[in-house]
């Protein structure tokens, strides 16, 4: 019999904690995938944050490092500034990166850190609960915003890679999401190339995974991912928002 | 009004009765509660609170302390590495003297990284300058909540209050309790009037200004003399509240002290635990008392050194570790709380339910017995060790 697919090198193989029809774990794959296919697996180093990946350590198949909420960039920055031949990666969810972390992020992203972010958005603090983040939709409803996000009250929801491409130590910006087959391969063509350029020392990556919280939406993993192309991709529209030397 | 209520829904509850003017609001387990659903009594118009949801703990204290300062009351709910992002404020709000109430849902703080109670968090904001009331139950947490306004605004005090339930313990677990009517609760809380704050026309304000050294001593004197003063309110705030509630509160409460030989003292929920082993200790002759620290800042010492001066023998059960490499925080408070006392009894420290290790009714057995050992053979043997841990062999 001809094997088709495997598990990556890069993930242990341990049973994922993840409610069913979560996106982490398709990410989680992905960018093991895009590890084995670039073959960097060991000499990469990725940073868990806290949220709902915050066991990501069991999972994927490297060293990881466990930063406190927020701050994934700026433990990547001291390791990679250490061992500047070492791939990078921090994992984080939209609370972690947008909300708590912005400072980090931003900075990170302002002095050019080579390093890569994965930066999983799926509108909420879900770990927590459901709570509103910044990147909540406006109407939409989470556990403190019972009737939905108002612009009066909340004001609008973070655009990310608009607001880091503006820098100039960013190399490649990136949006995609994990709705469609389709949409998956650009996503993971999107981790490999935030990886070779890292490797190219161009500046700081990131790529936004636009994707699903099915539990704290209220929604079936399938009703999920109808949600995320009428929401949130119309908000947050796909696409390179920054290839340096492109 | 009886209801069945978690400890989380209890206070945002008294919250609602309170309607203070601002929540800075941001979740972390296991407080997240309290926000959600202070957020809902928002969305239905039940309060008329500003809610105002920022991106962190350290902005949520900011928005509290900046509120406070303007003259309104605000009030705040966290834990764990939420209340230590939030350190450089406290500091900031007890010496501004605005007195905020916050509900801290104990947590152990990180690392490693962990969900569950101790009292690791609110111990390392102990030397900040807040008042600490701690809860056994939703109904302590409820009643601490409601009487920390008033005992943090009065102008001898002036301090922020935190008040304390054990995380997942009490904060989740749904127990009975008896609710005060919204009328009586608004009446015994008042109204907030300091008499400086800002955009007051008639008396111009600085804030939180640079404070020399030709001044900050001063400066401290008075905070350490609020924090004094505040013994005495505290007091007389319970005496009020038992007029409304018929639940009677001190510093502490001591439970089966009158005659006791052998003596515990803890905090929170544990007490619960206690009580059961000190009544099944009683029914086999032994005497065994507990004494339950309410308020941890200010501390009682002279009160506690005269409870404690009629034990032979005492265990200060902490549950967090303080790293002195001389024992948890409860023990060196209650330790030197002891040192005036002509016959001081033998007292050790167990360490215990670190990261919300279970501690049962046979737990505290051992300690009882470690403790009549004590007594039996004048040897104290190790004055400070960890119990129900099993990198080592159990000391208890
Ligand atoms: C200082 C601090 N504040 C608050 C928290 C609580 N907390 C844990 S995870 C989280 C948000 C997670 O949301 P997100 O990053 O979007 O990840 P998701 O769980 O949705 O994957 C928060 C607020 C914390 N751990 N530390
Ligand atoms: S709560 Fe949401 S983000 Fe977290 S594992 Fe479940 S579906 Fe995924």
């Amino acid at each position: 019999m001809k094997m088709i697919a495997k598990k990556p090198e890069s993930l242990t193989g341990a049973k994922y904690h993840y409610c069913p029809g979560c996106s982490h774990g398709i990410i989680h794959r992905l960018v093991a995938e895009a590890m084995d296919e670039l073959n960097i697996r060991e000499q990469t180093i990725g940073i868990c944050p806290v949220g709902c990946s915050v066991l990501a350590y069991d999972y994927f198949n490297c060293d990881m490092l466990e930063a406190a909420h927020g701050r994934a960039p700026a433990i990547a920055t001291a390791i990679k500034r250490l061992l500047p031949d070492r791939y990078l990666f921090t994992y984080q969810g939209d609370g972690d990166l947008a909300s708590i972390g912005m400072g980090e992020i931003v900075h990170a992203s302002l002095r050019g850190e080579k390093i890569t972010t994965i930066f999983v958005n799926n509108t909420l603090y879900g770990m927590t609960g459901g709570q509103m983040a910044p990147t909540t939709l406006l109407g939409q409803v989470t556990t403190t915003s019972p009737y939905g996000r108002k612009v009066e009250w909340e004001g609008y929801p973070a655009k990310m890679c608009e607001l880091l491409s503006c820098n100039e130590g960013a190399a490649y910006i990136c949006r995609t999401a994990v709705n469609s087959p389709a949409n998956i391969i650009k996503t993971k063509k999107a981790i490999k190339k935030a990886f070779q350029i890292q490797g190219q020392g161009l500046g700081f990556t990131l790529v936004e995974v636009l994707s699903t919280c099915p539990t704290n939406w209220g929604l079936s993993p399938a009703d999920s991912l109808k949600w995320m192309e009428e929401h949130m991709i119309p908000y947050y529209p796909l696409g390179e928002f920054k290839v340096k030397g492109e | 009004m009886s209801d069945r209520l978690s400890g989380n829904e209890a206070v945002a509850y008294a919250m609602k009765q309170i309607n203070p003017d601002v929540m800075g609001a941001f979740p972390i387990t296991p407080s997240t509660e309290i926000p959600e659903y202070f957020a809902a009594y928002v969305a239905n118009g039940e309060v008329n609170t500003e809610y105002v949801a920022v991106e962190s703990e350290h902005s949520s204290m900011s928005v509290c302390i900046a509120a406070q300062a303007a003259g309104a009351r605000a009030v705040c709910a966290t834990s764990s590495c939420g209340l230590a992002l939030m350190y450089e404020l406290l500091y900031v709000a007890a010496s501004c003297r605005l007195p905020i109430t916050l509900a801290c849902v104990n947590r152990a703080l990180s690392g490693p990284i962990n969900i569950n109670h101790d009292y690791s968090d609110s111990m390392g904001a102990r030397d900040s300058g807040w008042i600490q009331i701690y809860a056994e139950n939703n109904q302590e947490a409820y009643d601490n909540f409601i009487m920390a306004m008033p005992i943090g605004e009065t102008p001898a005090v002036r301090l922020p209050v935190m008040t304390c339930m054990d995380g997942f313990i009490t904060s989740h677990a749904v127990e009975n309790i008896e609710l005060l009517e919204t009328e009586t609760v608004r009446t015994f809380v008042g109204t907030y009037d300091p008499e400086n704050y800002l955009l007051k026309k008639e008396n111009p304000l600085a804030v939180g200004p640079y404070d020399i050294s030709a001044y900050y001593m001063e400066h401290k004197v008075q905070e350490a003399e609020a924090m004094k003063a505040a013994k005495a309110r505290i007091l007389e705030v319970a005496a009020e509240f038992e007029k409304i509630s018929g639940r009677s509160y001190g510093l502490f409460e001591e439970y089966q002290m009158d005659d006791a030989e052998l003596a515990l003292v803890l905090m929170g929920s544990t007490a619960g635990t206690a009580k059961a082993a000190v009544d099944k200790l009683r029914e086999q002759g032994v005497k065994a008392g507990l004494v339950k620290i309410r308020v941890f800042r200010p501390f009682p010492c002279e009160e506690l050194a005269q409870v404690l001066a009629g034990p032979k023998a005492v265990a200060v059960m902490d549950k967090s570790e303080g790293f002195s490499a001389n024992g948890g925080p409860l023990f060196a408070e209650t330790r030197s709380a002891l040192y005036d006392l002509k016959d001081r009894p033998y007292v050790i420290n167990i360490v215990y339910g670190l990261g919300g290790r279970d501690a049962k009714v046979e737990d505290i057995e051992k300690v009882f017995k470690r403790l009549a050992d004590i007594v039996a053979t004048g040897e104290t043997g190790p004055v400070y060790t960890h119990m129900g841990q099993r990198s080592k062999e159990d000391m208890v």
